[in-house]
């Protein structure tokens, strides 16, 4: 039958020109004229109205054949053209990958409230809360009642700044708030940090600051020994420096505690070998401590025959230049751009 | 305090214990032993100390005791002289200059021999010509003709002080071709004295503390004196007027004295303990005061007889009156004060006690008989004197840390002993005494159980008692309780029970060692567990800020009024109400606590100008403002924000150049009160000084007034050294924030139908604000219109003038279902009408 023959013709001359079709536009155009209305597949198909019954199933099938395999054959180049054209056009696609990105402003909090958040996580974990005082201070509060009475040798620790008011001070200390806490929480145990920026009248030096932060710590309760404050400074060490360093406690001397001590952690520069840091002697002084004197429990509202408790307080920036190797406190309050955005 | 190694062997056998040990244990036990100059004796190896090192090793082989011979003129040089110097192996002909071997010049062979310190060639000392100490090694040189390869050493030369004017001489008996650092090698502890163990601020006292941290006997000095003189009593009398600022008075007395310098080893030991020699009778005063710790004053006896018109003499210690004028030693007036005590005669005051003596009755070169004073005073009245007397002397240094009445009369006894060794004469049968106020050494109860609850250690009482013991504290044991009588050296006990107890306590821990206390976790039960809510809202805060790129800053609480009035225009009188002010100012600049975190965020703007195109900062903090219940003030928490210069960060690519305005800093403002869930604020025009007053904003919570937003005002831009970008500022009250804050907020549930997202413009007058047309859309708009957000503001000639467009982006949104066409349509219709009638809007077509 001359149809089929037709439709092997229609079949071939297809296959033929799809493969010389070499991108998208030519595909299409070639769909409209193997595939589209007037195509001679479409007019084979149309002609098949004028055949016999009996020939009719024989060249539909075929048609529908032909049909399929130029379909497929289309379907197939069309993904081959696709793939070449995304191929060619990332190879000719390239960024300088090491020119800098496009900076969000990054935002950031002050490098010492960076470090007093940590002082805080640390401490909660061990149940201590934060607790703060006021820094204009009664001399009572920030001297008589942390057992420092009027001429006593002990005042001249500190050097302070009196305000044109009778009695009222900056706070040499965070001490103050101890008996702020005491007197609020008494007779419950009491377990809190007292952080607060402390004055103190001293030529403003690489060393020395007038203003700066201290934080207080306090625990008061029935059982409380001079073993639970160096285990605990020591815990609080660890997690602060590094899980293995080692600590050791000096006698000193602080009017409110007794006994007192200072903390030193090994050196986490030298690691304890010695070093400019830690000034050759492995050591670095962290903080203060000691049991609370039995005149500031007093003081605070409590028995010292019934209750006992320890105390301590070291200062964030030193804290902050120990770990950070920052050799002038003066950067902190001078909030200069390029010290700030290092941290 | 500077403490010589070799003083402190009078008291403890130091044999076995290197400096090194030494000083670490004595600062575990809290004298800390801050520097080490060592003075012969070889340095600790190694660079790793717990203290601070100085000074030099005498090299053993090099640095020899030897004995001069025989001392030559040199041919060439009349101030020079050749020694012929034997150090024990030979002889050496030695050049030098000093003066003190001229009178030996050309005397012939020395019997005995002058015994030296000889250096010989390639040894390092210090330069002593040169200023400070200066290390230099000695080399062949030839001196006007002579060879020279060694020397005999001054003091200075080996360290020992800074005395050059002579060669340093030994006594007959040094050893000759002895090693020096073997004969007299040393080292000098620097150690820092708490007031805690004021009385360790002595020799005997750090040997004390050396005997019971390490085990050893403690030789007691002798206090006996040989008096071969008639009786004291009947030659001087003492008067005590107030006992209660004067306890004791001793005095003792010692005639026919020759006053010359102290013997050398004396003369060396007061200057490694960095006390200037004067001459025997003064060095004995200092000498016990260092060796002992008690400070002595020597009269001129017959200086006091005189004054008394050749009668006995009678000291008499009395208060000042008020404004009386006294001339002290150093030759300053000083008007005193009516709690200040004196120490006069029947003819007048001469001293202030237990501070400084007066010139009148002083030891002079032809003082042949001495009243040697030893007293004892209240030290918180010297405390109170040296106050406003602005004085300090070694003495008062001692007394106004508390020093034992019994030490007065061991003073004065070691100290006559002492002025008869080293000046000669007899001294006077006994003391005249005044004790009209003896102290009492408190005795102190403690249990083991005291121990275990304080420092967390099991100790049985016979240990408790042996530590106390060991720092001479008198102890018995009753079963369980230990008592402890304190020593009559110390006054640092508590006589109330429970405060000597703790008292005690320190000392156990500190000679049991803090180092075997163990270290244990709190066993306690955790107190109630409370939030500190204002400082997590503070916290949620810098979150907040820091998160939307802005640096926080912390400032200076100290300023001046008018560093604080450059916040404001010129003109603008700043609120009257008072600074807290300092009477002390380190600083002129900085003398008031601020009132305004403006001010001092103005100061870190300025600060940073130049080195970054956009600055964005915050800080929280406090003012403080006068308060009406006392004089503390108000301290209150505020909030600032600044930010300015350019929108976008600089790039190599894209970035507008635009400068950030009012409406950056709202989005900020507005991205905080979000994220506190704050969102029924409104912005109202205010008139805030420091602001422009068109660009302004105050913001409410309710009625209440949270902060203020603004553009810096001109004026007070130009007052600061800033960029020409406006600075835009918001200022907050902190704890006005925390309270219009939701403590909690609910979530909207997420939409499970389709919304409807319709834009709508309007043309309104320019007068009608932004937020009013916002508020009514949402108020007409009511549960279904699920949001609405100004996308465009337009102003053009074909609205006219005073005319803008406001565009719209609104969404429909019901809960439950698929809004319709007709409904949306309805609600838009409600919407338009209601701008129309209440605004006059005309919807955009």
């Amino acid at each position: 039958m001359d149809i089929l023959k037709e439709l092997d013709v229609i079949e071939k001359d297809g296959l033929a020109a799809l493969a010389a079709a070499e991108d998208e536009d030519a595909l299409a155009a070639w769909r409209t004229a193997h595939l589209g209305r007037k195509s001679g597949l479409m007019a084979a198909f149309d002609g098949m109205k004028d055949l016999s019954k009996e020939e009719r199933p024989q060249v539909g099938r075929r048609a529908n054949e032909v049909k399929q395999a130029l379909e497929g054959a289309l379907e197939k180049k069309l993904v081959a053209v696709r793939q070449a054209t995304l191929e060619a056009s990332l190879a000719g696609e390239h960024l300088d990958v090491s020119l800098p990105g496009r900076a969000l402003p990054l935002g950031r909090l002050h490098p010492v409230n960076q470090t007093l958040r940590r002082i805080y996580a640390i401490f909660a974990e061990m149940g201590f809360q934060v607790y703060r005082s006021r820094e204009v201070e009664s001399d009572d509060y920030n001297f008589t009642f942390l057992n420092i009475p009027a001429h006593h040798p002990a005042r001249d620790m500190w050097d302070t700044f009196h305000t044109d008011r009778e009695g009222v001070i900056l706070r040499t200390h965070t001490s103050p708030g101890q008996i702020h806490a005491m007197r609020e929480y008494c007779p419950e145990n009491i377990r809190v940090i007292l952080p607060g920026m402390v004055y103190r009248y001293e030529q403003v030096t690489t060393r020395s600051e007038m203003q700066f932060n201290q934080v207080e710590g306090l625990a008061v309760g029935p059982n409380i020994t001079f073993g639970d404050l160096k285990g605990t400074l020591t815990d609080f060490a660890r997690r602060l420096f590094n899980p293995d360093v080692r600590t050791r406690f000096r006698a000193s001397h602080f009017p409110f505690t007794e006994p007192s001590a200072e903390m030193d952690v090994e050196c986490f520069v030298c690691m304890g070998d010695g070093c400019s840091v830690c000034k050759g002697t492995g050591w670095l002084e962290i903080l203060g401590s000691g049991m609370v004197h039995p005149t500031v429990l007093r003081y605070g509202g409590y028995d010292p025959e019934k209750v006992s408790g320890f105390a301590f307080g070291m200062g964030p920036e030193r804290i902050t230049m120990l770990l950070h190797r920052i050799t002038d406190i003066r950067h902190f309050w001078r909030n200069d751009v390029r010290f700030l955005e290092q941290f | 305090m500077k403490v010589p190694v070799s003083w402190l062997k009078d008291y403890v056998d130091l044999d076995g214990i290197s400096i090194e040990e030494l000083a670490h244990r004595l600062t575990m036990a809290g004298l800390e032993s801050e520097e080490i100059t060592f003075v012969g004796l070889p340095l600790p190896p190694g660079d790793k100390h717990d203290f601070k090192v100085n000074g030099i090793a005498w090299d053993r082989e090099k640095i020899v005791v030897a004995e001069v011979l025989e001392v030559n003129p040199h041919p060439n040089a009349d101030r020079l002289t050749l020694c012929r110097l034997n150090d024990g192996e030979r002889e050496h002909t030695v050049l030098t200059g000093a003066p003190n071997l001229f009178p030996y010049k050309g005397q012939g062979p020395l019997d005995p021999p002058l015994k030296v310190a000889y250096a010989k060639e390639g040894t390092t000392l210090y330069d002593g010509h040169a200023e400070g100490w200066q290390l230099m090694t000695l080399k062949k040189a030839v001196i006007r003709g002579v060879e020279s390869y060694s020397m005999v050493c001054s003091e200075k030369e080996l360290g020992i002080s800074e005395e050059h004017e002579g060669i340093m001489l030994l006594p007959e008996d040094a050893p000759t071709g002895m090693p020096l650092a073997d004969y007299m090698g040393d080292a000098v502890l620097d150690i820092a004295i708490t007031p805690n163990i004021a009385r360790n601020a002595n020799i005997l006292g750090v040997a004390r503390e050396i005997a019971a941290l390490f085990g050893r006997e403690l030789q007691q000095p002798s206090y006996d004196f040989t008096a071969e003189g008639a009786p004291v009593a009947g030659q001087f009398g003492i008067k005590i007027e107030n006992p209660e600022l004067n306890p004791r008075f001793v005095g003792g007395l010692i005639r026919d004295i020759e006053i010359r310098p102290s013997p050398d080893w004396v003369q060396r030991r007061l200057r490694l303990a960095g006390q200037r020699p004067i001459n025997n009778i003064v060095d004995v005063t200092n000498y016990v005061m260092l060796d002992i710790g008690q400070p002595l004053h020597a009269f001129d006896y017959d200086e006091l007889v005189r004054r008394a018109g050749g009668k006995t003499p009678t000291l008499i210690t009395r208060m000042a009156k008020k404004g009386e004028k006294l001339t002290t030693l150093d030759g300053e007036t000083h008007a005193l004060e009516d709690f200040t005590v004196l120490v006069a005669d029947t003819k007048g005051s001469h001293s202030i006690a237990g501070i400084m003596g007066g010139a009148d009755t002083e030891v002079t070169d032809k003082t042949t008989n001495v009243l040697l004073e030893g007293a004892n005073w209240n030290f918180i009245n010297i405390r109170k004197t040296l106050g406003y007397l602005k004085m300090n002397s070694e003495a008062s240094y001692r007394f106004s840390r508390g020093v034992h009445p019994a030490m007065a009369s061991r003073g004065v006894g070691r100290g006559l002993e002492l002025m008869r060794q080293w000046a000669g004469g007899t001294i006077c049968k006994g003391l005249v005494d005044e004790y009209p106020l003896p102290y009492e050494d408190p005795t102190t109860e403690l249990t083991p159980e005291d121990v275990r609850r304080w420092l967390g250690i099991d100790l049985k009482p016979k240990d408790i008692a042996a530590i106390l013991a060991r720092l001479d504290f008198k102890t018995s044991i009753k079963g369980k309780v230990i008592s402890a009588t304190a020593p009559d050296h110390r006054v640092d006990i508590s006589d109330d029970p429970v405060i000597g107890k703790a008292d005690l306590l320190e000392e156990i821990a500190r000679i049991y060692g803090y180092d075997n206390i163990p270290e244990t976790r709190l066993a306690d039960v955790l107190p109630p567990q409370r939030n500190n809510a204002a400082l997590e809202f503070e916290e949620r805060v810098r979150d907040l800020l820091a998160r939307q790129g802005l640096q926080e800053i912390v400032t200076y609480r100290l300023t001046s009024p008018e560093r604080e009035a450059k916040r404001l225009p010129p003109g603008v009188a700043p609120d009257p109400k008072p600074y807290i002010t300092l009477k002390n100012p380190i600083t002129p600049d900085r003398f008031a606590m601020r009132k305004s975190m403006l001010a001092s965020m103005l100061e870190i703007l300025e600060r940073n100008a130049r080195l970054r195109e956009r600055l964005a900062f915050f800080e929280i903090g406090f003012v403080y403002h006068d308060s009406e219940a006392g004089p503390l003030p108000d301290e209150k928490p505020r909030l600032v924000i600044a930010i300015t210069g350019r929108r976008d960060l600089p790039a190599w690519q894209g970035g507008a150049e635009e400068n950030l305005d009012y409406y950056d800093l709202k989005g900020i403002v507005e991205g905080l009160l979000g994220g506190l869930h704050l969102n029924a604020v409104r912005y109202e025009p205010s008139q805030h000084p420091s602001f422009h007053p068109g660009k302004q904003a105050r913001l409410l919570a309710g009625e209440r007034q949270i902060g203020t937003i603004g553009e810096l005002h001109p004026a007070v831009h130009g007052q600061h050294d800033l960029g020409p970008a406006p600075v835009l500022a918001a200022t907050f009250a902190l704890d006005a924030l925390m309270e219009a804050a939701p403590p909690r907020h609910e979530v909207q549930e997420v939409p499970a139908f389709p919304p409807v997202l319709e834009d709508l413009a309007f043309i309104l007058d320019e007068t009608i604000p932004a937020g009013q047309v916002q508020a009514l859309i949402e108020q007409t708009g009511g549960a279904t219109l699920a949001g609405v957000r100004l996308f465009d503001v337009y102003r053009g000639e074909q609205l006219g003038a005073g005319k803008k467009s406001l565009a719209y982006a609104l969404t429909y949104q019901a809960e439950d279902r698929t809004l319709t066409d007709d409904e949306v349509a309805k609600l838009r219709k409600k919407i338009v009408g209601r701008l129309e009638r209440e605004l006059g809007a005309t919807l955009r077509a």
